[in-house]
């Protein structure tokens, strides 16, 4: 019978009709339990539209500043034996003010697994342009489109981390139809076990939407995930223990 | 007695958080506290413990957060612009109620400024330094065995009030050598059931947070604070006097300042001058009633600081203008030499 995983806490979700978010939180509760870790795992909320995440998850949480989670999250693992931890961020968070800590999380190799959700915004302000935002791109910090002349290129997260040897399993997926939301949840799975099995730190990138700010109804904004956003940010496998064993 | 080996300053704030049960330890290279890190880079991985070199200040004060908020004890160092780097993390952690020990060798600034010893990072420790109501509570030792003493008193208070404490010290007291008697500590039981060690499905979840989007949260979060701060201030003002009673000058002076000021006095002292010495061990909680009693009493002020005049801000408001209050103050990239003290002191009689 379908039910709300043990993960989540009965707290309704603020998000936006369409937004992505709730299908991913689900998604990452529904590892937990089906790996029993629950109880071990303490995740850590961003700042940005996910900021109230430590209200939805029933494990323990801990909030952290706009882009420091990954170092929040590099303290826990590293003071609490046993512990399982993950962090959840969005591309503002991670790729911008977060970039130095999400680097040097990899870099070292920190067992922690990250939910990176790039819905190529800032959601939770109102809409500013972020790292990820595709070229052309109209946000209310680029009225006239994303301009790489004045603003360069959006960063591929996942093709970067994936350069870093600590980086074990770093995976770009999306939700924008049920056969792509399964692919998510398998690699969230691979993530939390690439933590388990102690081998390194794991990323799971997940291209996701924000009908509101994009300024597109739900379904518009999903077609707009398929039709842009992947072609820039192509999905699959950037590292993995597998393909490191090849090497 | 336990063993007494001389020790560089900063050396032995790492064998005093070591021996305070310091669990973790997150830096970064910033001169002059550098010993601090490199100590606790051995000492933390030969005992097992935690140590980790971060990427930058920043990053070292969130692992900070994280680690208090899973329930260790744990301990930052910088210098004055790493500690300006610091500010957001300390304002979290403050909000959050977590105890944490966060230790600043002060230097020159303001900006990039220089290697010199400076007391200018006051207002920083005392007044907020990041945003929002909250406070710091502030100890200030002025020889190496204090700063031994001192850590650990910090860890103790930062547990007892779920609070950041700072050791605010400076360069010459860190890298000074003097002999330490390095004292075992007991390590305190805390209670840490609030930690985020993961619940084992045996208790409700526990959540380390500072946001209170709701007014009301808002205004419960800071109400707790407040409430907080008016017992620290209470009772935990730590104060060292001498010659006080009988004199009618009293110096008011920190750190490297105090230890200054008292050679000075000795020497005014031997001229007849009746001088002594209130010097200040926690900056936050200022000891306002100690110095409006003294005051109230007749007594004049002269405060010596290594800035253009902190700290005799905060003696201006506890005298509420009922005593004269004379400042020497030492712009940074200077030291105040025994004989200005001893001349500005002959000079106020």
């Amino acid at each position: 019978m379908f039910k709300k995983p043990e993960a989540l806490t009965d707290v309704p979700f603020h998000y936006c009709p369409g937004c992505t978010h709730g299908i991913i939180h689900r998604l990452v509760a529904e590892v937990l339990d089906e790996l029993n870790v629950t109880g071990r795992a303490i995740g850590v909320a961003p700042v940005g539209c996910a900021v109230l995440a430590y209200k939805y998850f029933s494990c323990d949480m801990q909030e952290a500043a706009h882009g420091r989670a990954p170092a929040v999250a590099t303290a826990i693992k590293r003071s609490v034996p046993g512990s399982v931890v993950f962090t959840y961020q969005g591309d503002g968070d991670l790729a911008s003010i977060g970039a130095a800590e999400i680097v040097h999380a990899a870099a070292r190799g920190e067992k922690i697994t990250v939910i990176f959700i790039n819905n190529a915004i800032y959601g939770m302000t109102g809409g500013q342009m972020a790292p990820t935002s595709l070229i052309g791109q109209k946000t209310t910090t680029s009225p006239f489109g994303r301009d790489p002349e004045l603003t360069g290129y959006p960063i591929r997260i996942s093709e970067m981390l994936a350069t870093l040897t600590g980086a074990k399993y770093v995976v770009r997926t999306s939700v924008h139809n049920p056969v792509n939301v399964n692919k998510t949840k398998e690699a969230i799975r691979k993530a939390f076990e690439c933590q388990l099995n102690g081998i390194g730190f794991s990323l799971v990138e997940v291209v996701s939407s924000c009908p509101t700010n994009w300024g597109m109804t739900p379904m518009e904004a999903l077609k707009h995930v398929e039709n842009k956003m992947i072609p820039y940010y192509p999905l699959g496998v950037y590292r993995s223990p597998e393909e490191d064993a090849k090497k | 007695m336990a063993e007494k080996v001389l020790m560089k300053g900063n050396e032995a704030i790492a064998e005093g958080a070591i021996a305070a049960g310091c669990q973790c330890f997150f830096g970064y290279p910033i001169t002059p506290q550098n010993e601090v890190p490199e100590h606790m880079s051995k000492r933390m991985i030969e005992l097992g413990r935690v140590f980790l070199q971060a990427e930058s200040e920043v990053a070292a004060i969130n692992m900070v957060y994280g680690a208090a908020g899973a329930g260790a004890r744990v301990m930052t160092s910088s210098s004055s612009p790493g500690i300006s780097l610091k500010q957001e993390g300390i304002s979290y952690i403050a909000t959050a109620e977590l105890p944490a020990v966060i230790v600043n060798v002060q230097r020159g600034g303001p900006g990039l400024g220089g290697l010199c010893p400076s007391q200018s990072d006051y207002f920083q420790a005392t007044k907020g330094g990041g945003h929002g109501d909250y406070h710091l509570i502030v100890l200030a030792p002025s020889s190496v065995q204090e700063l031994y003493d001192m850590v650990g008193d910090a860890f103790d208070l930062a547990d007892k009030y779920r609070n950041p404490a700072m050791l605010l010290t400076d360069a010459v007291i860190g890298q000074m050598m003097e002999p330490v008697e390095l004292k075992e500590r007991k390590v305190p039981n805390v209670d840490k059931s609030w930690a985020t060690t993961g619940h084992q499905g045996k208790r409700k979840h526990n959540i380390v947070n500072s946001l209170g989007l709701a007014w009301d949260e808002l205004a419960e979060m800071n109400k707790r604070l407040y409430d907080k701060y008016e017992t620290i201030k209470a009772n935990e003002v730590r104060i060292e006097e001498q010659n006080v009673n009988d004199a009618d000058l009293v110096v008011i002076a920190y750190g490297s300042s105090s230890r200054v000021a008292k050679s000075a006095i000795a020497l005014a002292r031997a001229n007849g001058v009746k001088v002594g010495l209130l010097r200040p061990i926690t900056l936050w909680p200022f000891p306002s009633k100690r110095v409006a009693e003294l005051a109230a009493r007749g007594k004049k002020f002269l405060v010596v600081e290594m800035s253009f005049g902190q700290m005799y801000e905060d003696v201006r408001l506890a005298v509420d203008g009922k005593a004269p209050v004379d400042l020497l103050y030492k712009l940074n990239g200077t030291v105040p030499s025994v004989e200005e003290v001893q001349q500005r002191i002959e000079s106020l009689k």
